[in-house]
């Protein structure tokens, strides 16, 4: 099992369930869902092994898989391999597959489709965690859209078709930034190649490179095409339209893998391939973060509507993200992935829990609902355990890594941070009021005969909030995987720093 | 190098040769009675004579380049590019003129007229002389014309066949004229000497801008530039569907071929993969402006349409801006995007006008309303739709489809070439074009059928749609082979 291929394994075993799904009958649709699953499981059970196998002092790519050449006339390869940014996407990206898989039992529209697309949607995730060519991960990139409009243009809400093209149509506009700068970066690279590794390890000088002003246009392709992802202030809109339009799976997948995808590649691609720009900018990223965090919390403060609360609660919490990584501080960029993962575990148990409440009412309308505490006592707790980790209660992993945030994020920027900091007064205010109205108070008639979480349900939260409480009491196992390679890039970082200085007027 | 006389050259011109005797075959076998019932026998000695042509072009592809016929015609690894891709393209519109209830009483002429076009694709593609690029531009032209009218009894194709004959006279009469000043100023008929003039005397700019214009008209006409492009639409309607499809490809890619030819040959000198213009004429600017402005008024003009084959049409124009936008690049790259394009396109588009004749022959529309809910009609309906999806997400240049590609290479040849501000209006326009793609994607996945007909019929064309959609696929992924062909053939005789 030395040279077992275990990225590629991972990223592709799910179309092995895309290939099954069409050959089974329509009419068996429970044998549809556990294909499914099952077909998620070999990445899940991988994604074990990585979590022990994986060499923590290294801040190398590991498990590296090639380069083979793919087309070789245009130096585009397969390449792929994982380092300590991407093992634990790798990671959440398996463990949050799986779930979603299980919280979709109760899909009964056009089954096979849509189990179908949402294999494809995995192995396109985990495909542009893993890859490490440039050309690669732009096809694993765009082949995450097309599942993506389809789950949310069929099996979405009442407004699923507009927020499906508009989710397609934004992405795009990214994606066709980021083949320009692939492009221009495949030509005028040494021995123009599309191999990141390469890319990031050559000063990028060649031909129009050697002037600033297209290194930062290059840097500005990439960075909107990642922006509009996480999504950053003022490329968001399309997040609340598609969160909210959504299936409760696909919002989970949403916010809990799509997202990271944005704040991954700016890890990825800007602050490695182009240090000096990345410095000059910083200060944008860092002002993006905090309107991120900022503006999203007072927008879900005012929501009536359960489910784009916490959309919007995920606005705000990727501007933690963009905050530590432009802090330039080992502190700040670790809480960053930190909270790129954490984010991932507890909105999904948001989401999840909308999920359920939506699946029994039928309605999200957050002034509607109230003194559910006594019909549904368990889902209260559930719903507790998710909203006081999103809400920063020390103990939980959502306080870690905004804590470590705000620690990087005060060493550069202090007025910032002060700002931000005002946040988790913000975010308390919004969640709280969100847990009385829902659960407190009387009770709505129309839900006293509601069921309480049942077994699938509780299996689907129960391991995130398992990994929300180790990892608030001893986040060292995820720090230390992410650490070593982390540092490495707020270090490529360091030698442009003279400017940082220059700029430090807040 | 030197020209090959007459009895030289027939060794280089076989494929067009044996097109020719075909063509005459066809027309000798119509005649005695006793051959009138059998209706396949004509489509039959097409395909057979296409099939020779595309083998005996693969066995001279190696054969050194050549001028031939006194320097008329060259040949030369790009024609044999073309060579290939017309007769398939024609090979093809055999398959989809016999599934098509549209053509079912054709008669022995729409086969021979297939066949003559064919000639004339080559003919163009290959010409290396102003009066050559006329004839062959004349021999596609007039026999299209007939083509498009083929539909008797029926109107709207009379009326497509007039609108194009009108147009193409008018092309053709200006274009001409344009060549007339070409020649006026330079003195040659032939590119290559008409370039050496150039290289010496820095000529009458305005005479030969005016010339060239004029010229554009001819060549814009073919590949439906704007602003040449105003009979696309009407013809593209009104002809049988599967003429439709030939046009849009076939002469499309003549027409690309001869503007890269001339321009390449005749206006720029080659120097390390970039054909750099020769002063005062900053060629590339006018054609990167021509680009802009076709995909651009396509693209708008597409999201408003209602018919499957105007919406075609105007994507048509839009992807000829694509290539037009990799012509203007001016190096090798710009040729072999043109040419990876061409080959993207043949698949993409004749896939997406099968399933325009297929829902046709099922359902008797071409109104893109009544594509609502093809996937849930039973039979084949998730079959076809998804194949449309592919062709449509292709068209689009979505990986992981081969128009993707397509795309990568021209936004490759474009960078290359430092024309940024084509770039950003490229995929500007690549947004665009997404809006009106998913539209007919939306129709056929979100909403629901309007009755329960259902597709069960004409499993041929169903096998061909299935293969053009997992070609689409494979070949956006593992694209190699493509790659290496257009390698090949971006290899001019200058």
């Amino acid at each position: 099992m030395q040279n077992f291929p275990i990225l590629t394994a991972m990223t592709f075993s799910p179309l092995l369930g895309l290939l099954v799904i069409p050959f089974i009958p329509k009419a068996k649709e429970t044998l549809v869902k556990w294909v499914a699953l099952v077909a998620t499981l070999p990445a899940l059970g991988l994604a074990v092994k990585l979590f022990f196998d994986f060499d923590r002092a290294s801040g190398v790519i590991q498990l590296a898989e090639g380069p083979i050449d793919w087309i070789k006339p245009f130096h585009i390869q397969y390449y792929m391999g994982i380092d300590g940014l991407s093992v634990t996407m790798v990671i959440l990206t398996a463990l949050i597959s799986t779930i979603c898989i299980i919280a979709s039992f109760n899909i009964t529209k056009q089954v096979k489709g849509y189990f179908a697309l949402f294999l494809l949607l995995e192995t396109g995730m985990m495909g542009t965690f893993v890859a490490l060519d440039f050309f690669l991960f732009f096809v694993f990139w765009e082949i995450m859209l097309l599942p993506m409009y389809f789950l949310i243009g069929i099996w979405g809400g009442p407004r699923r078709e507009y927020a499906a093209i508009k989710f397609f149509l934004y992405t795009l506009v990214g994606s066709v930034l980021m083949l320009l700068v692939m492009v221009a970066l495949y030509l005028y690279s040494d021995g123009n190649t599309f191999n990141i590794i390469a890319l990031r390890d050559q000063v990028l000088h060649l031909g129009p490179l050697k002037s600033n002003s297209f290194r930062v246009a290059c840097w500005a392709g990439l960075f909107i095409a990642f922006a509009i992802k996480v999504p950053v202030f003022p490329f968001h809109t399309w997040l609340p339209d598609a969160h909210v339009e959504a299936p409760t799976a696909i919002s989970v997948i949403l916010a809990g893998i799509l997202l990271k995808l944005g704040t991954y590649g700016m890890l990825r691609f800007n602050f490695p391939l182009f240090p000096d720009i990345t410095v000059q900018l910083v200060k944008w990223i860092a002002v993006l973060g905090v309107i991120n965090i900022i503006y999203g919390a007072l927008c879900a403060m005012a929501q009536k509507d359960f489910k784009k609360l916490i959309a919007y609660s995920s606005v705000s919490h990727m501007g933690f993200c963009l905050l530590g990584m432009a802090s330039f501080t080992s502190e700040g960029i670790n809480g960053a992935v930190l909270q790129m993962f954490n984010h991932g575990t507890i909105t999904a148990q948001l989401f999840l829990i909308v999920g359920i409440i939506y699946d029994r009412a039928h309605h999200r309308d957050l002034n509607g609902f109230g003194g559910l505490a006594t019909t549904m006592p368990r889902y209260a707790v559930w719903t507790a355990i998710a909203f006081f980790a999103a809400l920063g209660l020390p103990g939980l992993s959502g306080f870690i890594s905004e804590a470590l945030v705000f620690l990087g994020a005060y060493k550069n920027w202090p007025g910032l941070t002060a700002i931000a900091v005002t946040s988790v007064v913000l975010t308390a205010a919004y969640m709280l009021w969100t847990m009385q109205r829902v659960f407190l108070g009387p009770v709505n008639e129309k839900h006293k005969g509601f069921p309480d979480i049942n077994k699938r349900e509780v299996l689907c939260l129960l391991p995130l909030a398992l990994i929300v409480l180790i990892l608030g009491v001893y986040p060292k196992p995820a720090i230390d995987m992410m650490q070593v390679t982390l540092n490495g890039i707020n270090q490529m970082l360091l030698p442009y720093g003279g400017k940082v200085a220059s700029i430090l007027g807040f | 190098m030197q020209p090959l006389d007459n009895i030289a050259s027939l060794w280089y011109f076989l494929p067009e040769s044996v097109l020719a005797l075909t063509f005459v075959l066809i027309f000798l076998l119509d005649l005695p009675k006793r051959f009138e019932r059998k209706r396949y026998l004509s489509p039959l000695i097409a395909a057979i004579g296409l099939v020779l042509a595309i083998l005996l072009t693969i066995y001279g592809w190696n054969f050194p380049k050549a001028r031939v016929f006194f320097g008329m015609i060259t040949v030369d690894p790009f024609t044999n590019f073309f060579r290939l891709f017309c007769a398939a393209t024609s090979l093809f519109t055999i398959y989809l003129s016999l599934r098509s209830n549209d053509l079912k009483n054709t008669t022995a002429e729409y086969w021979g007229m297939l066949v003559g076009v064919t000639i004339g694709m080559g003919v163009l593609a290959a010409s290396s002389n102003l009066l050559m690029i006329y004839l062959g531009l004349e021999l596609v032209s007039i026999l299209s014309f007939v083509m498009v009218g083929y539909l008797p009894g029926s109107r709207r194709s009379a009326e497509a066949a007039l609108k194009y004959v009108l147009y193409g006279a008018t092309a053709s009469g200006i274009m001409i004229y344009g060549l007339s000043f070409i020649f006026g100023v330079t003195g040659s008929l032939d590119p290559i000497q008409i370039r050496l003039f150039l290289q010496e005397n820095p000529a009458e700019r305005a005479t030969l801008f005016v010339g060239l214009l004029m010229a554009f008209a001819g060549f814009g006409y073919k590949v439906s530039a704007v602003p040449f492009h105003m009979w696309t639409p009407d013809v593209y309607q009104g002809a049988p569907t599967p003429v439709t499809a030939f046009l849009s490809v076939g002469p499309k890619a003549a027409g690309f071929a001869i503007i890269l030819r001339f321009v390449y040959t005749a206006l720029t000198q080659y120097q390390d993969g970039f054909f750099i213009p020769l002063k005062y004429i900053d060629i590339s600017t006018l054609i990167g402006v021509f680009a802009v402005a076709t995909m651009t008024l396509g693209n708008l003009v597409a999201i408003q349409q209602t018919n499957i084959k105007r919406f075609l049409a105007y994507s048509s124009i839009a992807h000829a801006g694509y290539m037009l936008m990799a012509a203007a690049s001016l190096n090798t790259e710009g040729i072999r995007g043109v040419l990876f394009y061409l080959l993207t396109y043949f698949i993409m588009n004749l896939g997406a006008f099968g399933v325009a004749i297929y829902v046709f022959n099922e359902l008797n529309t071409e109104n893109i309303e009544d594509y609502k809910g093809l996937s849930k009609r039973s039979g084949k309906g998730m079959l076809i739709a998804v194949a449309m999806a592919l062709f449509l997400f292709s068209l689009t240049g979505i990986p992981p489809t081969v128009g993707f590609v397509g795309k990568f290479y021209i936004f490759t040849a474009v960078i290359k070439a430092k024309l940024y501000w084509l770039a950003l209006f490229g995929v500007a326009n690549s947004v665009i074009s997404l809006y009106y793609y998913v539209r007919i994607v939306k129709y056929m996945f979100f909403d629901d059928p309007a009755d329960d007909r259902t597709l069960v019929q004409n499993v041929g064309l169903v096998r061909m749609l299935t293969g053009f959609a997992i070609a689409t696929i494979v070949f956006g992924i593992f694209w190699k082979s493509l790659a290496v062909l257009t390698l090949s053939s971006a290899n001019l005789l200058l």
